[in-house]
């Protein structure tokens, strides 16, 4: 019996005597004169992360190889802007960011791998990263084992809330239901054809769509259609559109399918400068690949858009472009991306802490004003309140401003009655 | 004096070496994350065992074991997604009590097809059985029809693609692409927390060294000599009266059962399942590893999969960009320079200095007991 009580006593006690024990040369390590300043990393840094009184450690981990690099790419970049840009201006509690790099690989096990490698093996006091959703879903359950903090900088489905991540992208009602009121509005559109990729992020997003289009505004779906990823024949529902001659295509195909989408689509005659066509899922970054001409008058539904004209973004674009050349596109991702970085320093200043449980209590109420997208806020559910914008695709790749909310929009990741 | 019955001399030492490195050095060297890679690496290991006997031993190349490896790893994530959705942990969905998925894909009553998975007992079954009997029935379809060699393995490739498709497709009822995440518990027991892992790569190396005692029996029989001879001169077995295809059949089958094993443990210990780990890509991963680590060879097949999976983790850590060309880099040089991997290396420069150092301290040189048990005459 009592063999029995002392082993469940002995294992605990033994992982903290090893941790003691990996500490000791650690504590030899640190130059002698670093003692007179040990208190400042002491109250700042409780639960043993990567911080020193020079530098704190964070994680960067996206896929730079395989088939997502090519969207994940410019999250990296901006991302390694933002922590050069922080560094520049003094760092985070006068420490300096430094990042370890890790490769998703485009392989949602591997995230889950590299995740807990950051958190586990480096410490590290946030990670910037993720992309898809399926990424998300397989490093949100590392991160709340360990006790992370995550920036993940995509539009995404919602139905998601963690204490353990900031999403700094919209969640789908942010994104979805302005455009449609504004699309109704100003076309006059009561039907809709939906057509999306097939997997969760575009299902949920059709999802609310269709109730926010019958219940709210009272119009039809008059079809809607899934591809598998990759897919590139779209023939036959652009047959159906033809036959069905819809007010609005709602679109959210990803990837390389919107190459073939948009191309056959024009060679099907179909004019986006007379056929409404909103977007959730092109940005500057896809058009880069579609081709300016071939999507030109589309509309697409983001947050952000290159050719914001206000301050923040004035300076930001060129900051980019100086840093990654001047042919990079920004696509509204990648300024999502660019937010975490500087999000997290806030939130480490105003809680006065690297301690994740301190920032993720700190964080709601964040407010960011230097974002190329205006500003932004982090509400009391992790998500940020921002606005919701309107472009159209014009023959450069860019897109043109044509509408924009009055107010912030409040995120919503749990809607009532869009479920 | 079973053992070495069981084992002839070098393989002895193959199982000592590897019994050491993974029951003793790595636990004691390694912390609990890297212990779990290793553990995430072993699962592979199984489905490199069950090459050696379909494709080295057998001569059936098979480009589709992520499909069994799937079919495995489906079935544990089935029966763990079960647990992990109680109706407590699902409060927030509109139907509680149904895997997150479901409930994302409007679906609002549990499949019947999922419902025997609230049971330990049929998941164990079914990581066996589902996937031996799929083997079976492609076995029995190719074979009898003598249908082999590159046909063969197109086929298994075919089939990987297929249900790889069909995973993504069906994502109400599989998860889609996303996969199964966030398993929690067996039979309420935490599988997350780190003595849990500790635990789980102890079963797993048992479980390995099962199959390796399974995979040697098989190897030393009869059987085992078939298979060879069924490589080497089909038509001559087949003349001799012996059904070739029931023997091409067992020996898929079992690459099959050994995959599937594979992947339950990889849903145990990495807690979660992906329609990535089924399709062509690792199908054919998962042919490298045995290739790099010997086909012929039991050991070097285990020793390739985690080297070459640890390889893959160490390059990626270290080069983000650029690893994945120093794997290809590295798998083209073991080809070309060791066409039979990394125990034939082995076998060539290292056993005949380790002979020579036994050689001179004994006066009687032993070779020939391993001439015997290479070459055993046919009974």
């Amino acid at each position: 019996m009592s063999d029995e009580a002392n082993k469940g006593l002995l294992s605990p006690l033994r992982r903290k005597l090893l941790m003691g024990m990996a500490a000791v040369p650690a504590i030899t390590m640190l130059p002698r004169a670093s003692f007179a300043q040990a208190p400042a990393t002491s109250a700042v840094n409780t639960t043993g992360l990567a911080v020193t009184d020079t530098e704190v450690t964070v994680g960067i981990l996206h896929s730079a190889t395989g088939t997502m690099a090519i969207s994940e790419t410019g999250s990296i970049e901006a991302e390694k802007l933002a922590i050069e840009q922080i560094n520049a201006m003094g760092g985070v509690l006068g420490r300096k960011i430094k990042f370890i790099q890790e490769d998703g690989a485009s392989d949602w096990p591997t995230f889950a791998e590299k995740a807990k490698k950051l958190l586990v093996n480096d410490k590290v006091a946030a990670i910037m990263g993720c992309w898809t959703s399926a990424s998300r879903k397989a490093v949100l359950p590392v991160m709340e084992q360990y006790n992370g903090m995550l920036y993940y900088p995509t539009f995404y489905e919602g139905l998601e809330q963690s204490k353990n991540v900031i999403y700094t992208g919209q969640e789908a009602t942010q994104q979805i239901l302005a455009g449609l009121n504004w699309i109704a509005k100003e076309k006059g559109a009561k039907s809709f054809f939906f057509i999306g990729s097939d997997y969760i992020w575009p299902r949920t997003s059709n999802k609310i769509a269709r109730k926010h289009v019958e219940n709210v505004l009272k119009g039809k779906v008059v079809g809607e259609e899934y591809y598998a990823l990759g897919s590139t024949q779209f023939n036959s529902v652009i047959n159906k559109i033809k036959l069905t001659k819809p007010d609005v295509i709602f679109t959210d195909v990803v990837g390389g399918s919107n190459v073939a989408f948009y191309k056959q689509l024009k060679a099907a005659g179909i004019d986006l400068a007379k056929q409404a066509l909103l977007t959730i899922s092109v940005t500057e970054d896809e058009i880069d690949g579609i081709g300016g001409e071939n999507i030109a008058g589309a509309y697409a539904c983001m947050k952000y858009f290159q050719s914001l004209d206000n301050p923040n973004n004035k300076t930001f674009v060129p900051a980019f472009k100086k840093m990654w050349g001047e042919k990079t596109v920004i696509g509204d991702v990648t300024q999502a991306a660019y937010l975490g970085p500087w999000l997290w320093k806030l939130t480490v200043e105003k809680a006065g802490s690297f301690d994740v449980d301190k920032i993720a209590a700190a964080s709601p109420g964040v407010e960011f004003k230097g974002a190329p997208e205006g500003y932004v806020r982090i509400h009391e559910n992790h998500h940020l309140w921002s606005k919701t914008r309107v472009g159209r695709a014009k023959l450069d790749g860019q897109f043109e401003l044509i509408y924009e909310t009055a107010d912030l929009v409040e995120p919503d990741p749990f809607p009532k009655g869009y479920q | 004096m079973i053992n070495s019955r069981f084992f002839n001399r070098s393989e002895l030492m193959g199982f000592i070496a590897l019994a050491a490195v993974l029951f003793v050095i790595l636990p004691l060297t390694l912390d609990v994350f890297r212990l779990n890679l290793v553990a995430k690496y072993l699962t592979y290991a199984f489905v490199a065992l069950g090459l050696v006997l379909c494709w080295g031993y057998g001569g059936i190349l098979s480009l589709g074991q992520g499909v069994f490896f799937g079919l495995g790893g489906y079935c544990m994530a089935m029966f763990l997604k079960l647990e992990a959705s109680s109706v407590e942990n699902t409060k927030i969905q509109s139907t509680p009590g149904i895997p997150d998925f479901m409930d994302w894909n409007q679906i609002t009553s549990l499949p019947l097809f999922w419902q025997p998975f609230h049971s330990l007992t049929f998941t164990i079954l079914a990581i066996i059985l589902v996937p031996g009997l799929f083997a079976l029935i492609i076995g029995t379809a190719m074979f009898k029809r003598r249908v082999g060699g590159t046909y063969f393995a197109i086929i298994t490739q075919a089939v990987a693609a297929i249900l790889t498709i069909l995973i993504v497709g069906q994502q109400g009822y599989t998860g889609g692409i996303n996969g199964m995440t966030d398993l929690r518990t067996l039979r309420g027991w935490d599988i997350r927390p780190d003595h849990a892992k500790i635990i789980l790569y102890f079963v797993e190396v048992l479980l390995l060294f099962a199959c390796i005692g399974i995979a040697q029996f098989i190897r030393l029989t009869k059987l085992g000599r078939i298979l060879v001879a069924m490589r080497e001169q089909e038509d001559r077995v087949r003349f001799s009266g012996y059904s070739v295809a029931n023997f091409k059949i067992f020996a898929f089958c079992m690459a099959a059962v050994f995959a599937a094993i594979g992947g339950a443990m990889f849903a145990l210990n990495v807690g979660f399942m992906s329609p990535s780990f089924v399709g062509i890509v690792p199908s054919i991963e998962m042919v490298i590893y045995t290739a790099v680590g010997g086909r012929m060879s039991i050991f070097g097949a285990i020793w390739g999969a985690l080297l070459v999976n640890f390889a893959k983790t160490s390059l990626s850590e270290s080069f983000p960009q650029l690893w994945l060309f120093g794997l290809g880099a590295l798998f083209i040089a073991v080809v070309l320079a060791f066409p039979n991997g990394l125990s034939g290396l082995w076998a060539d420069y290292v056993q005949p200095r380790i002979d020579r150092l036994f050689a001179s301290r004994k006066p009687k040189p032993d070779w020939n007991d391993n001439s015997v048990a290479d070459g055993a005459p046919a009974e």
